[in-house]
């Protein structure tokens, strides 16, 4: 359990926060530059002090304000992993890893260096110096370092931001091994929404040094009021589904959701495997009528459920189907033709269907970390 | 290799080891001071900095009689220093390497303080994160991160030191095996007729001196700077 009520000013910047969600897999705070996501978890850390509140992790009260605690950040153990990694530069790679883990009592210790090295890869590089390494070693070192300290919560603060798509594309199943292997409760900043979809299970809305929204993602990413926050770009809903078949003469793969089933190109994933799924509004189409010879394999009935307020040539659709909710874009004009309205029935063609997640509900084992159910 | 009179040994080993001695017992109280200037905010800061910096722009020889008002038999200093341990600074050894100390302070200062300035206080930030605490962090961040303006801090006040002049001179005055360092035995030669071929001796030595601790902290520096670098 995460629980953040804290006020802060920085000169005209005010900050203004309300946090509570669970700490199982990783929960994201998301919000443009400057809207105070790093101030906030500078502020978990200790590195930031607040003017006022509390803050508590796993029922350990970090600060309160109240009561006159403010631990200082060496007795909070949380790792933090920054955006520019912060490896020690007169260090190796090696004594950078222990320089957490040698301060931990030997009966504290739940992960070792062997354990972190086989996990990030990180056996060519140990004798090496910071200056040495690619983008993506750093900050897989950096991960490792945080790991190491055994901390009860693993804070992020944009680790991937500074590397370019090959090595976010390195770092990004690192994480996701962490997320599902170590089942370590992670806060990850970020103002990509990709990279959220992709990773966290929760999703802190953070706007203007206010916090918006707490929810799971695929709720916030459904939410029409919240479209101005998470934005038109790549605007999709998030959907969970399972495996359900494989038709291997054509190279296919049915997925079963709330909705209906999906047919997409081949995953090599065991019948039953759940994951998540990302319809983008764009690869959707709308029909009244069910198409009798069409190419689009995937045909959804579905019910229009909001119509998006947006100017523009395009507006998008929230739809629902079988209680799961996913978005359209269409033409104005398409939309004036069909004559959609809330409650309309229609049909929703499918073109394309992104995969973001291999492995939802894997890897939620007992508690390993410090504090865990503590 | 041409040897070196007994006078001019004495004066070498005597300059030797003031500017050794000024060096070794100003290097923590240089840490200190430009730590405080560097990272703290306090009332008097702007004092204790115009203190530090006050040697560089007063004539040596002030500096010298406010050493001798200050730590003289009847200084307050140097009564104090007197009744508690026996000791008496002024025309001694032990006095030319306190007065050497403060003309080069401002030089040491300097230089440590532009090198901790430039220590990246995020890395400092991150130690604390996995668990060290602020001493800790000082000793394995700070101190290696800033070794390289150490060391130069440390060149430069031993260089100033072993030339140091005036503030020695009317401090410790000139007494041969005592105080009579390199440039106060120049001095005493080129007061003396006959005495220029021994004093162009004694300059070549000074210069070969100062030259091999340049080269030292030249190679000792740029050793530490590649560590810290990679």
């Amino acid at each position: 359990m995460l629980e953040i009520a804290v006020e802060k000013h920085l000169g005209d910047f005010t900050i203004d926060a309300n946090i509570a969600c669970e700490t199982t897999g990783i929960v994201a705070l998301f919000g443009r530059s400057g809207a105070g996501k790093t101030s906030l978890i500078n502020m978990l850390a200790g590195l930031l002090r607040p003017d006022s509140g509390r803050i508590a992790v796993n029922g350990t009260t970090l600060f309160d304000s109240s009561a006159g605690i403010d631990l200082l950040p060496e007795r909070r153990r949380l790792g933090y992993v920054f955006q520019e990694g912060r490896l020690f530069p007169h260090m190796t790679v090696r004594a950078n890893l222990h320089y957490g883990l040698r301060r931990v009592p030997p009966s504290e210790r739940a992960i070792g260096p062997d354990q972190v090295v086989a996990l990030l890869g990180l056996d060519g590089c140990l004798g090496r110096r910071p200056h040495h390494l690619s983008g993506g070693e750093k900050q897989r070192v950096a991960l490792g370092r945080a790991l190491l300290a055994n901390p009860r919560l693993l804070l992020m603060d944009e680790p991937l931001a500074s590397l370019d798509q090959p090595r976010k594309d390195e770092v990004l199943p690192f994480i996701e091994r962490l997320r599902d292997e170590l089942a370590i409760p992670i806060v990850y900043v970020s103002h990509s929404m990709p990279e959220i979809v992709r990773l966290a299970d929760t999703m802190v809305l953070v706007s203007d040094g206010r916090v918006e929204a707490v929810g799971a993602v695929d709720d916030l990413t459904s939410r029409l009021d919240l479209r101005p926050l998470t934005g038109r770009y790549e605007a999709g809903a998030v959907i969970q589904a399972r495996v359900a078949g494989h038709d291997r003469d054509f190279g296919l793969t049915e997925l079963a959701f709330a909705g209906g089933r999906l047919r997409v190109p081949h995953v090599s994933l065991p019948v039953g495997t759940h994951l998540r799924l990302r319809i983008r509004a764009r690869d959707v189409a709308l029909a009244l009528e069910v198409p009798r010879r069409s190419s689009i394999l995937n045909a959804i009935p579905a019910v229009v459920r909001d119509i998006g307020t947006e100017e523009g040539p395009q507006v998008d659709l929230r739809l629902e189907a079988g209680g799961a909710a996913f978005w359209a874009r269409i033409t104005r004009r398409s939309l004036i033709d069909l004559g959609l309205q809330p409650g309309t029935a229609v049909t929703a063609l499918i073109k394309a269907v992104a995969i973001d997640r291999y492995s939802l509900g894997r890897g939620a084992g007992p508690g390993r970390f410090l504090g865990d159910g503590a | 290799m041409p040897t070196l009179t007994p006078l001019e040994t004495e004066a070498l080993r005597l300059s030797l080891r003031v500017a050794l001695w000024s060096v070794a017992t100003s290097l923590p109280v240089g840490l200190l001071v430009a730590w405080l200037l560097a990272r703290r905010d306090f009332i008097g800061k702007t004092l204790l900095n115009g203190l530090v910096h006050l040697p560089l722009v007063l004539p040596p020889v002030v500096v010298g009689y406010l050493l001798l008002v200050l730590f003289g038999r009847e200084g307050p200093l140097g009564r104090l220093l007197f009744s508690l341990f026996g000791i008496s600074l002024p025309f001694t050894w032990q006095g030319a390497a306190l007065a050497a100390a403060v003309m080069a302070f401002p030089l040491m200062v300097r230089a440590m303080r532009l090198s901790l300035e430039t220590v990246d206080r995020r890395l400092e930030a991150a130690a604390r994160t996995l668990g060290a605490r602020p001493v800790a962090v000082f000793a394995t961040i700070t101190l290696p991160l800033m070794a390289p303006g150490i060391v130069v801090g440390a060149v430069l006040a031993f260089a100033r030191s072993l030339g140091e002049f005036g503030a020695t001179i009317t401090f410790a005055a000139n007494i041969p095996g005592e105080t009579r360092t390199l440039p106060i035995a120049l001095y005493t030669l080129i007061q003396s007729p006959g005495g220029e071929s021994a004093a162009l001796r004694l300059t070549i030595i000074s210069v070969v001196v100062s030259l091999a601790a340049l080269a030292a902290s030249e190679v000792l520096a740029r050793r530490l700077r590649t560590r810290i670098e990679g």
